[in-house]
């Protein structure tokens, strides 16, 4: 039984090819289904949803305060919503304020602006630590914070999730939102990272 | 519970992996299927994404732990599965080990038993009629209790005190919606906590927001 472990435990792969015939044979999954599943978080449901929001909120101040009061909403104007973002609140990184999310229980996630987690972010050592010495962590991860910048780590143990809209570097201010794009990265959006200048 | 995945402030897990912008969605193709299979099983099953969350810390630290995030998503599924007599329990393993060549008697399929439970809507979040007990910017201490089934109270807040910064929308209760004892919607409350409070006087400087529904909370007066 898996909630055992053992030295003979049958590799995940094999078992879960066998939980997938065992399953299917009886007509109770769809293997095409569990296709279109993976398809989608491979290719359609990833971060690039979210550089598509944050750009936008970098460009149009309007939007940026609509982002800020009602994250759920605003997300959704563009299109993105779903499973792991029924609620999603967007806090704002600034020269002096550091917002950086974590999920200690699980790996709890903004799937429809994020996609999958990655797996530093599912990793035991990030969950235990970034809640108690973030600064550490985040030098760990190459991101140092001068010392009067505030840090707050959101914690995300219910099904609220938390998006961060990270400061717009310098230097760019001639720069198309389509660029802009490009610029942001998953790491700047959990908030173990800025956006750098290209 | 007081399990192996309450992992906040807890020590001994190294250094925290380099964050790569390379990395595949699935680093290996039954992770993607795992992902699947388990979201279609919790279905299957009857189950709901909390008493799936349960399903995760009931594993033992070798399940949970020896093959990364997909694999606990694994072994939860075949637990889930195994509650709901959908498969028997050595069904996975015996036919895992014909895959492989083995010639082991695969067990009878059993007759389900699916928990008696229906969601009354989709989602996690519904309406409360009750006024929220707290206020922004009330003063609010986390109970200190250890709860022996499933909570979303992480066991480093317990007993400490912190500051209301928002009221989220209310949401069914993942104490008892994962044990199937009812949604018990309650109102979900942002809760700030100084870092020093938590860690003692030696801590980094910062604050901390964890989402506190209702029942956890007690007021400091």
């Amino acid at each position: 039984m898996t909630t055992t472990g053992s030295t003979d435990r049958i590799p995940a792969a094999l078992r879960t090819e066998a939980l997938e015939q065992l399953l299917t044979e009886r007509g109770l999954i769809d293997p095409n289904v569990m296709d279109k599943f993976i398809t989608n978080y491979e290719t359609n449901v990833g971060p690039l949803n979210g550089a598509t929001v944050v750009a936008k909120a970098w460009t149009d101040p309007e939007y940026r305060q609509r982002l800020l009061d009602d994250g759920t909403a605003a997300i959704k104007e563009l299109g993105f919503a779903g499973s792991q973002g029924e609620h999603i609140v967007v806090v704002e990184n600034t020269a002096s304020i550091h917002n950086v999310v974590v999920c200690t229980l699980c790996s709890c996630y903004p799937w429809p602006v994020l996609g999958l987690p990655p797996s530093w972010y599912k990793d035991p050592a990030y969950r235990a630590r970034v809640v108690r010495e973030p600064r550490k962590v985040l030098s760990e991860m190459g991101l140092e914070l001068a010392d009067d910048v505030q840090i707050t780590v959101h914690d995300s143990s219910s099904e609220v999730r938390w998006l961060v809209l990270p400061e717009r570097p310098d230097g760019t201010e001639g720069l198309s939102e389509d660029q802009l794009v490009q610029l942001v990265t998953r790491d700047a959006m959990v908030g173990v990272a800025k956006v750098q200048a290209p | 519970m007081d399990g192996i995945a309450d992992m906040g402030g807890t020590e001994g897990w190294g250094r925290t992996l380099p964050p790569s912008s390379e990395e595949p969605v699935f680093g290996e193709p039954w992770q993607g299927r795992a992902f699947a299979l388990t979201l279609l099983s919790i279905r299957v099953s009857g189950f709901n994404a909390d008493a799936f969350r349960h399903a995760q810390e009931r594993l033992d630290r070798s399940a949970y732990l020896d093959e990364g995030y997909y694999g606990r998503w694994l072994n939860a599924c075949e637990l889930m599965l195994t509650d709901s007599a959908i498969l028997a329990p050595a069904a996975v393993d015996a036919r895992a080990r014909n895959l492989r060549g083995e010639q082991v008697e695969e067990p009878p399929i059993p007759e389900p038993a699916k928990p008696d439970y229906a969601p009354t809507a989709a989602g996690s979040l519904r309406a409360v009629d009750a006024a929220p007990a707290f206020a922004t910017g009330e003063r609010v201490r986390a109970k200190d209790m250890s709860p022996a089934g499933h909570t979303r109270l992480p066991g480093y807040v317990r007993g400490h005190t912190g500051v209301v910064e928002l009221i989220q929308p209310a949401a069914l209760l993942p104490d008892t919606h994962a044990h199937f004892q009812g949604e018990n919607p309650q109102h979900v409350y942002s809760v700030r906590f100084g870092s020093r409070e938590l860690w003692g006087p030696d801590a980094e400087p910062f604050a901390l927001t964890v989402e506190l529904f209702e029942s956890y909370l007690e007021k400091t007066g």
